[in-house]
């Protein structure tokens, strides 16, 4: 069992949860991710390492309530334990050499990509952080990726906050500018991805993206994960999760996802107390 | 007088129209009765040509001696000397070719039930509170286990009793390896093998969980920092093989492997009560001609599927399931499309499996594995109409521990290289099983557990 050492609320869906599970702290690196099981009926599913002590053993996730699981994982608190907790898995981050990066995250994305943006600039890079939310309510961890920055932009869907506009609209105006990048990492929704990876293409800047298919064991042994770069099929779980998402199929890796939203629903409706609207565990 | 009945005596089995339609399990077990009567027609043969042709040498005339006598826990005590999952074994071994292939009964009619024998004792023992194993006093040696499957376990378990104290690392929540997350529920029981394994545990055995070596920690650190004098790796084989036709990346087509993971370990089979979904339509597709494929097809029955298709491109005489397998699998109403190959998977605009396009094959000259070589028929393409494909076409050893083991030697295919004690290229590292030889059966992956446990003894002890 895993214990729950610390729980914060960043948005009123995203929620931050230090693990006790110092076999993943040790080892763990930028780009990783981990599998959880919350009970005993319950599935497994990846969240990347958002941060890790080595000294205490607590591996920092983030998530984002979306579905039976994770609104479950929401309604756990300090000194509760989780069943199963297992990582670091994936390859790390690499991130030698870079001298210019922009770092973009989208939605829960952006937590997701605080820890490359930390690395990089532990790698001695200019880190432009542009980060996007829906709207002002949903924006969180603000003064960490100032931080972790050297220029953060936010944008918000809505304007009610920052500038509106989506993060590639930022990009864009940037790469417009004359900015010059040698590493853009992007990392959020598979349709955002996408669209950077394009706006990126014409400008020959290498372009990093973090592929968060469905996955089942996150070992490598069912291809669950799996999707075309370079017209190749590669295993999210052990050959990522990062790729060259100029390389990727982002059109194959949409209908991948989208493939249990029937199941996922019904899954969530079990669950939900039609009172309340609470999560019950059972 | 020993029973010189021809034939064994029949085990019950649950009615194939009604278990296709549960997860409980197809063969129901003899009764003591039965066992007994089965147990005479044994010969007590003085050269003991069964022992030879059990991969771990269970001391089967022995074992069947105390079975007559009616000594239940003293022949599963019997068995447990050399054995240490005798209900997994009773159940899952190829017994035809194997102790039941060289049994002297079978010369005229046929052999003495020794799988089902050992099934019954075994499940017996659980019933009626099992006899402890003995262990010898702890030697205060470390060895490490990587995989908790057959060889691992068998590893561990002779390594217990021999007193060393045995550290079994596994990358799943759930210990078994394809005991867990392979063989089905209805033919092997997930319950059993929790007890089975808990079994061994109880001979000191320590069991770590969540543990990815390679990933958590490296075959390196395992003997520097945390002191363990010897390792057994026993990974297995779970890295799937895919056809590399088109549409294979399209929604509902599986890996066997993740198709079985999660109907078996994550009991999708009961979703909503448990939380992982698997989508099964009204047609599947199995490619593949194994006990995987079998396994698959049946399972895809029972998740209420109409049409189950096994596709393989051979015929049935080159299929490497068991007889046993393809009979239950034909009565339950798999559909077997032999001499058939897939070419394409055609999917909707949403990306969903429609349909799959096959040809037909005839056998040509033998190849290098002996069997014949299917060649495609000239214009015999032909068009399945489904909406899960689940391919089964095999596995080979994942490539995590070769990849972080600098001086570990393997075979092109991955497969680890060992000498016939199971020693690889690294001192104090043995391997065995599916990791060494390629996808094979849970009884030689335990039969290699035990050469290398008796090779690592051997070696610790100068």
């Amino acid at each position: 069992m895993y214990r729950i050492l610390k729980k914060r609320t960043l948005s009123p869906n995203v929620k931050l949860m230090a693990v006790d599970a110092p076999h993943v702290a040790k080892k763990a690196l930028a780009g990783q991710f981990i599998m959880l099981r919350v009970d005993e009926t319950g599935e497994r599913i990846p969240l990347t390492i958002a941060d890790y002590d080595r000294q205490t053993g607590a591996v920092t996730i983030i998530f984002q309530e979306v579905g039976k699981t994770t609104k479950l994982l929401g309604t756990l608190e300090e000194g509760d334990s989780l069943a199963d907790f297992v990582g670091p898995l994936g390859v790390p981050s690499h991130f030698e050499g870079v001298k210019h990066a922009a770092v973009i995250g989208g939605g829960l994305g952006t937590a997701i990509a605080y820890p490359q943006a930390k690395a990089l600039k532990e790698h001695g890079a200019k880190v432009d952080m542009i980060v996007g939310f829906r709207n002002r309510e949903l924006i969180m961890l603000e003064d960490e990726f100032a931080a972790a920055s050297d220029r953060l932009y936010v944008a918000t869907d809505d304007g009610s906050n920052g500038r509106k506009g989506f993060v590639s609209d930022v990009l864009r105006e940037l790469l417009e500018a004359g900015e010059t990048y040698d590493l853009v990492v992007a990392i959020g929704p598979v349709m955002m991805m996408k669209v950077v990876s394009d706006l990126t293409r014409p400008y020959g800047i290498r372009t990093v993206v973090s592929m968060n298919s469905i996955m089942v064991d996150g070992t490598g042994m069912c291809g669950c994960c799996r999707l075309t770069v370079g017209g190749e099929t590669k295993f999210a779980c052990v050959d990522g999760p990062d790729f060259d998402g100029h390389q990727v199929d982002f059109d194959e890796a949409l209908r991948r996802g989208a493939m249990y939203r029937k199941e996922e629903a019904e899954s969530l409706g079990r669950h939900v107390c039609r009172l309340t609207g609470e999560v019950r565990n059972a | 007088m020993p029973n010189m009945n021809l034939k064994k005596t029949a085990m019950p089995e649950q009615d194939a129209k009604e278990r296709a339609a549960n997860f409980k399990e197809v063969a129901l077990g003899y009764e003591e009765a039965m066992a007994l009567e089965e147990a005479s027609r044994c010969l007590n043969c003085k050269h003991q040509p069964c022992v030879a042709g059990c991969p771990v040498n269970v001391q089967i005339p022995e074992f069947i001696e105390l079975v007559k006598k009616g000594d239940f826990l003293g022949a599963y005590a019997k068995i447990r000397e050399t054995n240490s999952l005798p209900a997994v074994c009773g159940r899952v071994c190829p017994q035809e070719t194997q102790c039941e292939e060289r049994c002297v009964r079978g010369i005229k009619g046929e052999p003495v039930g020794i799988g089902r024998l050992e099934r019954f004792v075994a499940d017996y023992a659980m019933a009626h509170g099992e006899a402890p194993a003995r262990t010898a006093p702890s030697n205060g040696k470390k060895v490490a286990v990587i995989g908790s499957g057959p060889a691992g376990v068998t590893c561990a378990g002779d390594l217990a009793k021999l007193g060393y104290e045995v550290t079994i690392f596994e990358a799943l929540h759930t210990p078994g390896g394809v005991l867990s997350y392979g063989i089905p529920e209805f033919r092997l029981p997930k319950e059993l093998v929790r007890r089975e394994i808990e079994g061994v545990c109880k001979l000191g055995v320590e069991l770590k969980t969540n543990m990815v070596v390679g990933k958590c920690v490296s075959l390196d650190e395992l003997m520097q920092e945390e002191g363990y004098s010897a390792i057994f790796i026993g990974t297995g084989a779970g890295l799937p093989s895919f056809m590399r036709i088109p549409g294979e990346n399209l929604s509902g087509v599986y890996s066997a492997n993740e198709f079985l993971t999660r109907i078996n370990l994550m009991k999708a089979y009961q979703f909503p009560e448990t939380d992982t979904p698997v989508r099964v339509g009204k047609s599947v597709a199995v490619v593949g001609g194994g006990n995987v494929a079998m396994d698959a097809a049946r399972c895809a029955k029972r998740m209420g599927a109409e049409n189950v298709y096994i596709v393989y491109r051979r015929s049935e005489a080159e299929m490497p399931a068991r007889r046993e397998e393809v009979h239950h699998a034909r009565e339950e109403g798999i559909d077997f499309r032999l001499l058939c190959n897939p070419v394409a998977i055609h999917g909707d605009e949403k990306g969903f499996v429609t349909c799959v396009d096959c040809v037909e094959m005839e056998l040509g000259e033998p190849d290098a594995s002996g069997r014949r070589r299917p060649v495609v028929k000239p214009g015999s393409e032909f068009t399945l109409q489904v909406d899960t494909v689940v391919i089964a076409i095999g596995t080979s050893p994942n490539p995590l521990i070769r990849n972080t083991t600098p001086g570990l030697k393997t075979e092109k295919w991955g497969g680890i290289i060992v000498d016939e004690h199971g020693k690889t290229s690294r001192e104090y590292v043995y391997a065995g099983g599916d990791a060494v030889s390629g996808a094979a059966t849970v009884i030689l992956a335990m039969g290699a557990g035990k050469i290398a446990a008796a090779a690592i003894h051997e070696k610790l002890s100068k």
